[in-house]
Formats: structure tokens, C-alpha cells, sequence
């Protein structure tokens, strides 16, 4: 059984103890600045055609959307048209019962994965494991994750919360266990470590027969899936296997062919901050002596339908995950994605997850307060989602449903349990400041967070080490 | 008991009982944004793209194509490479590389992919702007895998196949084959964010840029 995020806190119990991991905060703070950087260059040589593509993102998502039924129809005959099988799933359980019954069907008891965030929301990987099936994880971070029986706290980036020397670590004791071991004196370097994945997994690409994707993009018009990429571990499961898989949310439809010209600028530059990510793979259908020669489509529902019938939250299912609210995010650099309990961390999360899973509980009702309201989300994002304008109205809800005071729901606000006493006492309680690591304190709402930040750190250890130790403690 | 299939459709069509029913399902194609971005002339925009992702670049007359591919060959000690079987012959006539075509009815096992030093192909169309050259598994192109194990790609480019923005190249394109789009070697930004070369695919991508 691989990690979980099932019983991990609401947001304010898990946030404290993230902020006060100074290792992670590090890490975190590192990384997001990079990505940045590099992020703003590349998007300002666009000048005001950033702006543009920003809005006609907007619309091409925002029109599927409002007729989805018609582009899911219409991406399904496309499909079929050209060889390829499709699936429905309403919910995880269906997602996962229909890709155990397809990967048995090949007879095959190991599959090879392309990151997918789809598959991580249902937990496919367990439900493999207790059909006998391994799912080998392929993307480098991924790698780290399973590796390390550790939680993905990025949506691009899943090891972001881990520094290069603990990725060593990670790979010196953990690589055997599955396949090639790591070789000796490997160093912490990235080219290093970068090679010791390729030596990892070179063997089980050339062997494994059976792969499971999702995919950035599917076509309406074309019937063609578009998967984005960097290493090059998503073309060799996408095109040496027999047998392909892919678990796709319904929201991730784009009418034409044509509209992957907006998709294709905007994506690359917001996620890693490059003018091109290194590799993007499309395919419609099975081509004859080329590829997969089966290819499977699985249509997710999932709770995606209930965010679609919220007018205003509905706009979280333009999301092309490309990460950069959770990079730009003053919460998330200081708590790192754990925190949010779900797959889907940081600013975006806080949105989409309680939407999906219906807001039925303590930990999604707390989401809609893990923002300070800054609008930095906003101002980033290529398909110009208004978080903040969804997380209030999410907040409003929490507010007046069955047994909440409002005032009640705004204790649960990040800020609040941040000032509180709790907080302060456990921090009190730690010695030493590392105030050479203080960021520029931040205005209004968010000040909390930055009175929090300069508080002594507890021991280094990763929220998952701690929140292990914290349940034992308790229990 | 219906389908999960009608269940879906219903549920959606349900989310969206909002929507006007007049409200036309077709999008009026405006594209407000632009074709390309004035960054300079194409060749020279792919050029620094593609040096900036650590590709190796050369700019080579037509005339001299089989010296430059022989020199490539050489240069990176590659003594038997996979070739898809509609590549023009007339390109390998200097080297002494072993050619092993591939194609569509006659693949390459894959170990034997795995054991060679290289491959060489041309593009469907090449993006400047974005420093991507995009294959499309035309015969003087291959099978995806004969340009994804073997960890040299040799790509020949026309100047004619270059387009300065992504709209330019989305337009030459047709979905209906598998593509792939390449913007220099394979790498990884999943360490500390930063762009390392080099993991499952071709580590070194070499581009003659023939005029
Ligand atoms: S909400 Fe916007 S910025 Fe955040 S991951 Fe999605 S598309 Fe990117």
C-alpha cells in the first residue's frame, strides 16, 4: 500500500507544522523562485500577446465547457473513427475497475506510467496493487515519490519539496528494491541523478507491454490526445508498448485542432518556465506499425460534473495544471503542497479539491481559507481563473451550510489559527531563528503568514515524517 | 440500468441546465493573438533556440548535405545508424556509417534500436520561436521509436520547413498522425527546478540547418 493523503489534517493543523520544517521551506522557496524567474522572462517576450492568448484560452475552455455533452460525443466518435476504444467512468471506483479489467486483458502483471494527475486522483496505483498489477511510475519526480513512499506535493513538480541530496538518499536505498540499483558513489548531482533514473528504467521501457497515461489535451474534432513532456519517459511508454491506456478527465476536451496554437504557448511558459517543454507526443486512434497497436480512452467523471453545475466554481475546470498559482503562491511557498491534503495542492487546490469531493469534510472545508486573497493565483494563470473570486464564494458556502457559524468557518482561515495561541506556544517552545532566511514581510491578509515564517523551525523532517509521528503520538 | 456512459452525458447535461439552449455550439474562429512574434529571421531564431537547449546546430548549403551528414557521423563516432527506409539514399553516400533502415513493414527489433549509435531523419515543420522541431511519421522520418532509444538524433531540416510561431507550424500539421515535437534533447526540471540534458531520450540532438 503506497502512501496516502487520508488522514491528513485540515489545512491550518498541517500548515503550522509545514512552516516550521526549515528544510522544506527551503527546498520550497528555492524552487519556486527559480521556476519564477524564468517563468516571468519567457512570458514578457511575448509582450502583449500574452495577455491574448490568456484570454482566448479563457474562451476556448470556457465554451467547451458550457457544451461539453456535444465535445464529449463528438471526441468519442473521433476516437473510435480511428481505432481506439473508449470508456466511461462516473466516479474512481468505475475508473479503476475498468483499467484493472484492461491491463488483465493483456495478461501483463507490470505497467509503466506517464505522470498523470487523473490517475493519482483516483488512486489507480493501489487499486493495481491489489489486483497483483505494478504500476512503475516513470517521471523522474514521480520516481522520487514512489521511491520514497512519500506524497507528491506539486502538480508538475511531485518531489519539489525534496532537495537534490535527499533525492540521492532516496536513490541509494530505495532503487534496488525496485529494479536497477543506483550506482555506487552516486553523487548529488542532477546530471547524476538524472542518469541514474535513465539507467533505472531503460531496461523496463524495452520490456513492458502495457502503459497508462492521461494527457494534457483531447481533441474534439480530431480525436487526437496531446500528452506533454520533458524526459522523454511519456514517449517510451506512449509509443513502445503494445497496449496504451489513458485515464482523462472530461474536462480536459479542446474543440479543434487548431486550438492546441494557444495551449502549446501557453502551457510550456507557465509551467517550467520554458518557451517549449522538451517533448509533446500526439496520436489519434492506433496507427498500423507504429505505436501501441491497442489504444483505450477513459472518460472521467469523478465529481468533475458537480463542479460544472457551480456557475461560479465552474471556471476551475478550464485548469490546464501547469502549477504556476501554486509557484507564485505566498501559503503554498510556506507550507509546500502536503499541507492541502489532496492531489491537487496550493492555490488551485484549494478550489478544485473541496469541489470535487463535495465539500464533506473538515479538511475540505477548511481549503477555501488556505489563501491570504492576494490575487497573485489570478494573475498568473494562463486560462485567467479568478481563484480568489471562487474562494470566497466556496468560503460562503462553508459558512452558511449545516452547522456552521460563519464566524466559526472564519477561524478555520489560515491567518487566524496562524496568529493563535497554539502557534505561538509551539513556537515559543523551539529554539533558535534562522532570520537569515526571512522573506519581505507581506502586506494585509497574509501578514499572519509572514509572522509565522520567522518563528523558529522544529527539527528538518518532511510533513509526512512528522505527521506520522504526530498520529502515533495520539493515538 | 443505464450505462455509466448515459449517466455521464445526463450529469452534464444536468450541470448545464444554465446554458441557453439557442446558445450555437460552434465557436466563431477569431484568433485574436498572433501568427508570430517578430523575433528575428527564422533561421537564426531556430539557431539560438536550439543552442539554448543544448542542441548541436550547423548551417549547411544543400549542395554539400552528404559531406555535412558523413562529418555529423563522424564527429560523434557513430559506426552503424538506423535510418527510416524513405530517407533520401544520396544523404549517406560519404559515410562509412552502416545504415539500418527501418519502416513501418519492416521494423527493427527494439533491442537492436537499442544498440545503435544514432539515427538520422528529416521534419515534418520546424518552429523558431519555440526552437521545436516536429515529426510526423512520414517515410523520410520513421517509426517514433527510432528517434526516441537510440541516444543520437541527427535531424535534417529545410529551410523551406521552418515557420517563425507555433500557429504557423499547428496549421502545416495533421493530427491524424502521430507527432512528435522535439525542443532539444530530452531533460528534466524535476531537480530544484532547474533544466538538467539528458534522461530516457536521445541525450545528444544535432540539427543541420540546410539553405
Ligand atoms: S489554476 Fe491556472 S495557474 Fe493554476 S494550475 Fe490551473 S491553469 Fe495553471
Amino acid at each position: 500500500m503506497s502512501a496516502t493523503f487520508l488522514g491528513i489534517p485540515p489545512f491550518p493543523e498541517a500548515a503550522r507544522a509545514a512552516v516550521n520544517d526549515s528544510r522544506l521551506r527551503h527546498n520550497l522557496r528555492k524552487a519556486t523562485h527559480t521556476i519564477r524567474d524564468k517563468r516571468g522572462a519567457v512570458v514578457t517576450e511575448l509582450e502583449e500577446d500574452w495577455e491574448r492568448l490568456r484570454s482566448e484560452g479563457a474562451a476556448i475552455k470556457s465554451h467547451t465547457l458550457r457544451h461539453l455533452d456535444h465535445y464529449l460525443e463528438q471526441l468519442e466518435a473521433a476516437v473510435e473513427r480511428a481505432g481506439g476504444h473508449v470508456h466511461w467512468a462516473a466516479d474512481a471506483a468505475e475508473a479503476n475497475a475498468i483499467v484493472t479489467r484492461l491491463v488483465r486483458e493483456t495478461g501483463e502483471t507490470d505497467v509503466v506510467k506517464v505522470k498523470s494527475m487523473a490517475t493519482q486522483e483516483i488512486e489507480l496505483n493501489d487499486a493495481l496493487a491489489e489486483a497483483g498489477i505494478t504500476a512503475y511510475e516513470t517521471d523522474l519526480a514521480e520516481l522520487i515519490v514512489q521511491l520514497g513512499d512519500d506524497l507528491p506535493s506539486h502538480i508538475l513538480v511531485p518531489a519539489i519539496h525534496l532537495g537534490r541530496s535527499q533525492i540521492r538518499e532516496i536513490f541509494l536505498d530505495q532503487m534496488a528494491e525496485w529494479g536497477v540499483a543506483a550506482p555506487e558513489g552516486l553523487t548529488d548531482d542532477p546530471r547524476a541523478l538524472a542518469e541514474a533514473a535513465r539507467v533505472h528504467l531503460r531496461e523496463r521501457f524495452l520490456r513492458t507491454r502495457t502503459a497508462i497515461s492521461g494527457a494534457n489535451f483531447a481533441v474534439a474534432d480530431s480525436g487526437t490526445l496531446v500528452v506533454l513532456e520533458s524526459e522523454g519517459n511519456g514517449r517510451m511508454c506512449l509509443t513502445l508498448p503494445e497496449t496504451l491506456i489513458s485515464v482523462v478527465g472530461i474536462e480536459k476536451i479542446v474543440p479543434t485542432w487548431a486550438d492546441l496554437e494557444v495551449f502549446l504557448q501557453t502551457l510550456p511558459r507557465s509551467s517550467t518556465g520554458e518557451r517549449m517543454n522538451p517533448y509533446t507526443s500526439t496520436w489519434t486512434g492506433v496507427t498500423p506499425g507504429d505505436g501501441p497497436q491497442e489504444f483505450h480512452l477513459v472518460l472521467l467523471d469523478n465529481g468533475r460534473t458537480d463542479v460544472l453545475a457551480d456557475t461560479v466554481g465552474r471556471q476551475a475546470l478550464r485548469c490546464i495544471r501547469c502549477s504556476a498559482c501554486l509557484n507564485t503562491c505566498p501559503v503554498y511557498e510556506r507550507t509546500g503542497g502536503h499541507a492541502y491534503g489532496s492531489v491537487y495542492p496550493g492555490p488551485i487546490g484549494a478550489i478544485l479539491t473541496p469541489q470535487l469531493r463535495g465539500m464533506s469534510s473538515e479538511v475540505d472545508e477548511a481549503l477555501p481559507y488556505a489563501s491570504s486573497l492576494c490575487g497573485a493565483c489570478y494573475e498568473v494563470c494562463p486560462v485567467a481563473i479568478d481563484i480568489p473570486e471562487v474562494l470566497v464564494h466556496l468560503r460562503e458556502e462553508v459558512a452558511s451550510g449545516p452547522g456552521h457559524l460563519g464566524e466559526k468557518a472564519v477561524m478555520k482561515g489560515a491567518e487566524a489559527v496562524l496568529g493563535s495561541s497554539h502557534a505561538l506556544a509551539a513556537a515559543q517552545r523551539a529554539a533558535g531563528a534562522a532570520r537569515n532566511l526571512v522573506p519581505r514581510h507581506l502586506p494585509g491578509m497574509a501578514g499572519a503568514w509572514t509572522d509565522t515564517r520567522d518563528l523558529p523551525g522544529v527539527p528538518a523532517e518532511s510533513f509526512r515524517q512528522w505527521w506520522n509521528k504526530h498520529e502515533k503520538g495520539q493515538s | 440500468m443505464s450505462t455509466s456512459r448515459e449517466r455521464v452525458l445526463a450529469r452534464v447535461r444536468a450541470a448545464l441546465a444554465d446554458v441557453p439552449a439557442d446558445e450555437p455550439v460552434v465557436r466563431p474562429v477569431e484568433r485574436p493573438y498572433a501568427d508570430s512574434h517578430g523575433m528575428g529571421a527564422a533561421l537564426e531564431v531556430l539557431e539560438d533556440r536550439l543552442r539554448d537547449y543544448k542542441a548541436l546546430v550547423r548551417r549547411v548549403p544543400a549542395d554539400r548535405l552528404a559531406e555535412e551528414v558523413a562529418a555529423a557521423l563522424e564527429r560523434r563516432g557513430a559506426s552503424t545508424v538506423a535510418v527510416p527506409d524513405g530517407i533520401d539514399a544520396d544523404w549517406f553516400s560519404r559515410t562509412q556509417a552502416e545504415l539500418r533502415p527501418d519502416g513501418r513493414d519492416r521494423p527493427l527489433e527494439l533491442r537492436e534500436l537499442d544498440g545503435v549509435d544514432g539515427v538520422v531523419t528529416t521534419c515534418a515543420v520546424a518552429i523558431a520561436e519555440t526552437g521545436t522541431i516536429v515529426l510526423d511519421g512520414g517515410p523520410d522520418q520513421g517509426r517514433r521509436a527510432i528517434t526516441l532509444v537510440p541516444d543520437y538524433h541527427l535531424c535534417v531540416v529545410r529551410a523551406d520547413q521552418v515557420v517563425d510561431g507555433v500557429p504557423q507550424g499547428v496549421r502545416r500539421l495533421d493530427p491524424a498522425r502521430p507527432l512528435t515535437w522535439i525542443s532539444g534533447p530530452s531533460a528534466t526540471s524535476d531537480i530544484e527546478l532547474n533544466r538538467v540534458e539528458g534522461v530516457h531520450g536521445p541525450r545528444t540532438l544535432e540539427v543541420l540547418l540546410v539553405e
